[in-house]
């Protein structure tokens, strides 16, 4: 069914499909567009000349305008909006979307589609975006009548924002921007039943939880990117629950801020290159809480060996986390924050129970100083440790509370166990999907989202060419972000698993025919600083801070350099390769099958 | 390839799912029945409200405990689903299912297959000489059973429903 509409020319005071979408996006309180132009979102664009309530950022490929919205995202805790043109424009957009689907990351994506008329006839730049994005959005639209758009454009945000947060598409047919509705329609669907996320847990299960805290002798807590998206607040009442119960913390890859790394009781992340002691802690502890966490398969290793003798309890507001992979003895739907809120309020004036003898274990497992990694390497001993590269940037950034972004890697996770987050939305990395390319855009987006702080890209040198053309955008827009390349020249990552597992046969994974960074920069208008050997790091890194435009810092590091510790795929968490340790570089078929 | 641990036996459960009647509904839930390996066995959909806002699908699939529990979850977690009542678990619950089924032959078998169709309350809607359609309505197992007993006696073709359930009592699911 179809309403009425007619040309705008008709009536110069009524809106197009377009200037209704626009209107929306301000409403929603959108100060930023990723965006790329093409055929099928024209009437948009037009609509956007000229209009200064909204600023379009120009990216050079719709990937680029993805990730920049999940950094914009995650910096600021607000969506993220993607607009991006029918066919190519929405394909190259999917990595982005399925990312953030992964990430539970906020946003929007504004999809041009063909004509009404034309859709099903393989017209030029057709795609069937509602059908590739299905199993990688929360929600998505096809506006076949702009008397719908209003109302869609409404639900599209409080889908992506409330809830789990997610990727929305809405797919506009261009036929639809340029009609101008007669009347605006609520969703005829819309009622109390269509999507009602619950935030608040029954008070029983908050009672049950504390119960079970208080008498836990080893506790722990175990956080992930749900205590991030619930907001700072959330952040705070973690560390308060921490605080009044005394249990020791560790967290996911995604969680990485919401307890600060500079706390006694902080065991550092946990999972395949987790430190020693959160692993162990994991297995031994006998009450288990898990704040917006969702046990992955990188966070648990072997299932039927995960911390076999622990009461668990799991907070998450999406009830399909809850028991998907590891059975939970208390399911709590809600809110990490509010749940947080709730179970401080339920736990009172209590003691904590004493925890000297658990402190005691993890202080014995600390001891074994997992992250302490050879000072030489084998290969290259006059190169810089990478690991020691990130120690170093750490040290001389952290008091201006940096913005760290990362791409794929083994960099990403030197940045995770060497760069200690004090606070919550700092750490902006792909974890679920794991995606090649997205700390450069990310960075810029989380830039133009704080445009006084400092943001760099921990880098690889094979990732970072993934988006490499988004140097063009940091320059146009005048974004000061830093890149910061760990060149091991491998992918250093796919090298190590080659080496751990196919005898050291590094099929396809050296990184042959780099260009040289440093006038790659400079070809962008930025600045390029190499540096090649440890005594030279400090200075690198000062200069690098010193220059108030974007920076390319090429740091070439030891090239047979591995992450550890790690679980290998398919081992427990009590089987961790430290360093030091013997490999014989094989793996039976079973452990070869595991990602 | 995510890990697993060894699972418990499959059962049968039937689940009611009432949703928006928008357009790719059908597709978001059979692709998510794809896309994350659970089985459907049947699958029935029409809309059920005099507005057409509102459609009620029945699934039946099978799994262990576990996996049920998170077709349940996933289904809940799409945006268009008001609600999923698995009734199975609910308590006491109807099942039917209307087949229409073709049978030819002549003399001695089918006075037979007329006479079958007596007893399972199965109905000639259409007759040749040598052939009749039977259209039969019923729990699954009934209508599996008039099948088998029709293909000794000329059985050419079946269509069947999928099966549409219901709790018993006077409340809603
Ligand atoms: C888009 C994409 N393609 C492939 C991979 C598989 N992969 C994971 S890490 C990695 C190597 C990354 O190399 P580099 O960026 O140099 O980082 P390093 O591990 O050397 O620090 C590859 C190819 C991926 N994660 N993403
Ligand atoms: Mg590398």
């Amino acid at each position: 069914m179809t309403a009425p509409t007619s040309p705008a020319s008709d009536n110069p005071t009524a809106m197009s499909g377009a200037a209704i979408l626009v209107e929306g996006l301000i409403e929603q309180g959108v100060e930023f567009v990723f965006g790329y132009p093409g055929g099928a979102v024209l009437p948009i664009y037009d609509e956007l000349f000229g209009d200064e309530r909204i600023r379009h950022i120009l990216v050079r490929h719709e990937a680029g305008a993805a990730h920049a919205a999940e950094g914009y995202a995650r910096a600021t805790g607000k969506p993220g909006v993607v607009l991006v043109t029918s066919g190519p424009g929405a394909t190259n957009a999917i990595t982005g979307i399925a990312d953030a689907w992964m990430d539970s990351i906020p946003m929007v994506v504004i999809t041009g589609q063909v004509p009404t008329a034309l859709i099903g006839t393989d017209a030029f730049q057709e795609a069937d975006t509602i059908g590739i994005t299905r199993h990688c959005t929360k929600h998505n639209y096809l506006v076949k009548d702009p008397a719908d758009l209003a109302a869609t454009i409404k639900e599209a945000f409080l889908i992506a924002t409330t809830g789990r947060p997610g990727p929305v598409v809405i797919d506009i047919p261009k036929n639809v921007q340029i009609a101008v509705p007669s009347e605006r329609r609520a969703l005829v669907r819309a009622g109390a039943h269509r999507y009602a996320p619950q935030t608040v847990a029954p008070a029983e299960h908050i009672i049950e939880a504390v119960e079970m805290i208080a008498q836990a002798e080893r506790p722990i807590f175990y956080t992930g990117g749900g205590v991030i998206n619930s907001g700072p607040e959330a952040s705070a009442l973690l560390r308060r629950l921490q605080d009044i119960t005394g249990a020791p913390v560790t967290s996911t890859l995604m969680g990485l801020g919401a307890f600060p790394s500079t706390h006694p009781d902080w065991l550092g992340m946990l999972g395949m290159h987790g430190t020693y002691e959160a692993n162990m802690a994991m297995n031994k502890c006998d009450v288990m809480v898990c704040i917006g966490a969702r046990f992955d398969d990188r966070v648990t290793g072997r299932l039927d060996a995960f911390s076999p003798d622990s009461k668990k309890i799991h907070i998450d507001i999406d009830r399909s986390s809850i028991n998907k992979t590891v059975p939970v003895d208390l399911g709590i739907l809600g809110d990490c924050g509010t749940v947080l809120g709730q179970m401080i309020e339920a736990w009172g004036s209590r003691q904590a129970k004493n925890l000297g003898e658990w402190k005691a274990r993890i202080a014995g497992w600390r001891a074994r100083e997992c992250l302490a990694y050879p000072e030489r390497s084998t290969k290259n001993p006059g190169m810089i440790m990478p690991q020691k590269a990130v120690e170093r940037l750490h040290a001389l950034t952290h008091q201006r509370k940096p913005i760290i972004t990362t791409e794929v890697g083994q960099h990403q996770m030197w940045a995770a166990q060497y760069f200690g987050f004090e606070d919550p939305n700092k750490w902006l990395t792909s974890g679920g999907l794991g995606t090649m390319g997205y700390g450069l855009p990310a960075a810029i987006g989380a830039q133009l989202g704080h445009p006084d702080a400092l943001v760099i890209d921990i880098a690889g040198e094979a990732s970072i060419q993934m988006n490499i053309q988004e140097l063009g955008t940091a320059s146009q827009y005048r974004l000061p972000v830093k890149i910061f390349i760990l060149n091991n020249e491998y992918m250093g990552m796919v090298r190590q698993w080659q080496e751990l597992t196919y005898e050291s046969r590094y099929s396809n994974s050296y990184s042959d025919s780099l260009p040289d960074f440093v006038k790659l920069a400079e070809a962008y208008g930025w600045k390029g600083i190499r540096i090649t050997e440890e005594r030279e790091l400090d200075d690198g890194i000062m200069r690098m801070l010193d220059h108030p435009g974007p920076v390319i810092v090429d740091c070439l590091v030891a090239q047979d350099a591995n992450c550890l510790p790690m679980i290998p795929s398919g081992a427990a968490h009590t089987d961790m390769l430290l360093y030091g340790d013997k490999v014989d570089g094989t793996m039976d078929d079973e452990a070869k099958a595991l990602v | 390839m995510p890990m697993k641990i060894a699972e418990a036996a499959s059962e049968r459960h039937v689940l009611a799912v009432t949703v928006d009647n928008e357009p790719g509904i059908l597709a978001k839930i059979t692709g998510l029945f794809t896309a994350r390996g659970y089985n459907i066995d049947s699958l029935t959909v029409a809309d059920i409200t005099e507005d057409h806002a509102v459609s009620r699908i029945t699934i039946v699939t099978n799994g262990p405990p576990s996996v049920i529990d998170q077709i349940e979850a996933q289904l809940e977690r799409l945006v268009p689903v008001h609600k999923v009542t698995d009734l199975t678990t609910a308590g006491p619950h109807v099942e039917r299912e209307l087949a229409l089924i073709k049978v030819a032959g002549v003399g001695e078998k089918r006075v037979e297959a007329l006479r079958l169709a007596d007893i399972f309350r199965a109905r000639p809607v259409d007759t040749t000489t040598e052939s009749f359609i039977f259209e039969i309505t019923g729990p699954p197992d009934k209508v599996d059973s008039f099948i088998a007993l029709m293909r000794e006696l000329g059985l050419v073709e079946v269509g069947r429903t999928g099966i549409v359930g219901m709790m018993r009592g006077a409340q809603g699911a």
